[in-house]
C-alpha cells in the first residue's frame, strides 16, 4: 500500500503512521456521549472511509487519506490542516 | 454419525464413498425462539450451550458462508490461560477448564494438546513483569511456571539465547496452554448442535434486524425473512456492520491479523513459543507446518489479507529468535479480521434493543474464548442474566470508563492494542 502525501507524493506506508477514523474533535463543554462517540463509537465501514496518517517518516505532517477497507485501494490524501 | 475403528477401516477399503454428511442442512423456518446470527466458533458453542444446558431446542445458527468459514478456520490456533486482570482472567480461566473437557463432552476429537506456551523475557523488567503475572495465574487456579534462562534452554535449545538487541532472560511456562485443530472445534460444535436439534443454516447472510417498540421480532436474511424474540449477534470481524442493522454503533475498529504456515517438517518446535519483543509466537501443527504470526498491521481493514510490511518484520522476528527457521519455506500466508476493542478486551452483554444480545470484540483472542464464550453468551440469551466469569465484559464500560481492562497497558483507546 502507498499513500499520496500531498508534499512527498506517493510514499510507502513503512513511512506512516496510522490514527484511526477522521473525526471532529468535540468543543468545548460537550457531554459525555459526545466524546464517546469520538473517542470509542465508530461506523466501521467495510468500503470507504477516511482515516488519519501521520507521514513520520516523510514531511511530518497529518493527513486525511481516502481508501477503501475491502480492496485496499487509495483514493487521495490530503493535509488534515485544511479541515478534517 | 458415530465414528470407530472399525467404520475406518470398513470405509477405507471401499473407498470412503459411505461417509455421511455430520449435520443437516435444513431449509430454515419461519419462526424460532432463539436466532444466532454468525456460524463460526462462538456463534455454533452458543447455540450447542443453549441447547444442552439450557434445554431450548428451537434455535436457528444462520451462516452468511459455509460452518468453518470464517475466522474460527483462519486462526493459529492457540489455546491458554494466561491473563492477568480481573474480568479477563476468570474468564480465560473457565473457557480452559471447559477445553479439557471439551473432547469428551463433545465425544469428538478436537486434537487439543496442552504442550505448553512459554513466553520469553529479556530483561530484569520483564522478568518481574511476568513473575507478577504468573503469580496472578497461579492465584487464578491455573498454572505458571517461571523458567530461569538454562530452563528456557532446556525447553527450547534452537533458540538465539545470545542475541545482541533480546538476549534470553527467560520465560514463563504455561504448562496448560497449547493448541487445538481448529476445524476439528467447529465441525464438533456444530455436530453436538445439530444432534441437539438445533438448526444449521449455512448460505444465509443476515441482511435486517426487525425491531419493533424497542424489541427485536426477527431477522430478514438472503433466504426470508424469520420470526425470533431472542436474536444474538455473534459474528467477530463484522460486529459493527450487523450492529448498524439495529441501529447500533459499537466500540469496535475491524483490523486485519496476518499468520503465515511453512511447509510441513518433521518434529521441531514442541510447544507454543511467544516472543512478545518481536510481537512473534510460533507452534508447529500436527501436519507439520510451522504455525506463526505477528502484530496486527494497524490500519482499518477487511480484506483479509496483509500488506507486506508485516510480513517483512513477522520474518525479521522469527530470524531474530530462531534463526534455524531461515530453512523453512513458507507455504503460505492469510488474515483474519479482528474486531478491535479500545481497551483489548471483548464484549458479552445486552444490548439497548430489548431481546437482541451481543458477543463481540474479541479482538485477536477469540479462538481460545470459543467454549467460554459460548457458555455464557448462552447463559446470558437463555437466562437474562451474565455468567460469572463473563460479568465484566460489559459494553458500557467504554462510554463510563468503569471497568476497562487494557490487558497491555496502553490505554483505552482505538489502535493501541
Amino acid at each position: 500500500m502507498r499513500l499520496p502525501c500531498p508534499c512527498c507524493g506517493d510514499r510507502d506506508i513503512r513511512e506512516f503512521t496510522y490514527r484511526g477514523a477522521a473525526l471532529a474533535r468535540p468543543g468545548e463543554g460537550a457531554g459525555i456521549d459526545r466524546w464517546d462517540d469520538y473517542l470509542h463509537l465508530r461506523d466501521n465501514p467495510a468500503g470507504a472511509v477516511r482515516d488519519l496518517w501521520y507521514h513520520g517518516g516523510g514531511c511530518g505532517a497529518w493527513l486525511v487519506v481516502e481508501r477503501d477497507t475491502v480492496t485496499h485501494a487509495v483514493d487521495g490524501a490530503r493535509l488534515a490542516a485544511e479541515g478534517l | 454419525m458415530r465414528y470407530s475403528a472399525f467404520e475406518i477401516l470398513k470405509q477405507g477399503l471401499t473407498g470412503n464413498r459411505g461417509w455421511k454428511p455430520v449435520w443437516r442442512d435444513p431449509v430454515p423456518k419461519d419462526e424460532y425462539d432463539i436466532v444466532i446470527i454468525g456460524g463460526g466458533g462462538h456463534g455454533l458453542s452458543t447455540a450447542y450451550y443453549l441447547a444442552k444446558e439450557h434445554g431450548l431446542r428451537n434455535i436457528a445458527v444462520l451462516e452468511k458462508g459455509f460452518i468453518g468459514g470464517g475466522n474460527v478456520g483462519r486462526n493459529t490456533t492457540i489455546v491458554r490461560a494466561n491473563y492477568f486482570l480481573p474480568g479477563n482472567s476468570e474468564f480465560y480461566s473457565h473457557s480452559l477448564k471447559m477445553w479439557e473437557g471439551l473432547e469428551s463432552d463433545l465425544n469428538y476429537n478436537v486434537m487439543h494438546s496442552q504442550r505448553g506456551l512459554i513466553n520469553l523475557f529479556h530483561s530484569d523488567g520483564q522478568r518481574d513483569a511476568f513473575a507478577r503475572r504468573g503469580n496472578a495465574m497461579i492465584n487464578q487456579g491455573d498454572d505458571a511456571v517461571l523458567l530461569d534462562r538454562e530452563g528456557v534452554r532446556r525447553h527450547l535449545p534452537y533458540l538465539d539465547f545470545d542475541n545482541v538487541r533480546f538476549p534470553i532472560y527467560g520465560g514463563l511456562l504455561h504448562p496448560r496452554g497449547g493448541t487445538a485443530r481448529h476445524d476439528a472445534v467447529a465441525w464438533g460444535y456444530a455436530r453436538g448442535a445439530d444432534s441437539r436439534g438445533v438448526d444449521l443454516i449455512q448460505n444465509c447472510e443476515v441482511t435486517g434486524i426487525d425491531i419493533s417498540g424497542g424489541r427485536v421480532t426477527g431477522v430478514q436474511t438472503t433466504r426470508g425473512a424469520i420470526r425470533a424474540s431472542k436474536v444474538g449477534i455473534v459474528v467477530a470481524g463484522r460486529s459493527g456492520q450487523v450492529a448498524a442493522m439495529a441501529g447500533m454503533r459499537l466500540p469496535i475498529e475491524s483490523h486485519v491479523l496476518q499468520a503465515f504456515v511453512t511447509e510441513g517438517l518433521k518434529p521441531v518446535i514442541d510447544h507454543v513459543v511467544s516472543f512478545g519483543m518481536g510481537h512473534f509466537y510460533i507452534s508447529q501443527s500436527d501436519k507439520g507446518g510451522l504455525v506463526f504470526g505477528g502484530d496486527l498491521d494497524f490500519y482499518a481493514s477487511y480484506a483479509a489479507r496483509g500488506n507486506l510490511p508485516m510480513k517483512e518484520h513477522v520474518m525479521e522476528a522469527a530470524m531474530t529468535l530462531m534463526p534455524v527457521i531461515g530453512r523453512a519455506r513458507v507455504l503460505r500466508s492469510w488474515g483474519g479480521i479482528m474486531d478491535m476493542t479500545p481497551d483489548g478486551s471483548p464484549i458479552i452483554d445486552k444490548t439497548p434493543v430489548d431481546g437482541l444480545y451481543l458477543d463481540a470484540g474479541w479482538c485477536y483472542g477469540g479462538f481460545k474464548a470459543v467454549p467460554g464464550s459460548g457458555f455464557s453468551f448462552a447463559h446470558l440469551i437463555a437466562t437474562d442474566r451474565h455468567h460469572a466469569p463473563a460479568a465484566r465484559f460489559r459494553l458500557d464500560r467504554f462510554r463510563s470508563g468503569a471497568g476497562l481492562m487494557d490487558e497491555e497497558g496502553t490505554g483505552s483507546q482505538h489502535n493501541l492494542h
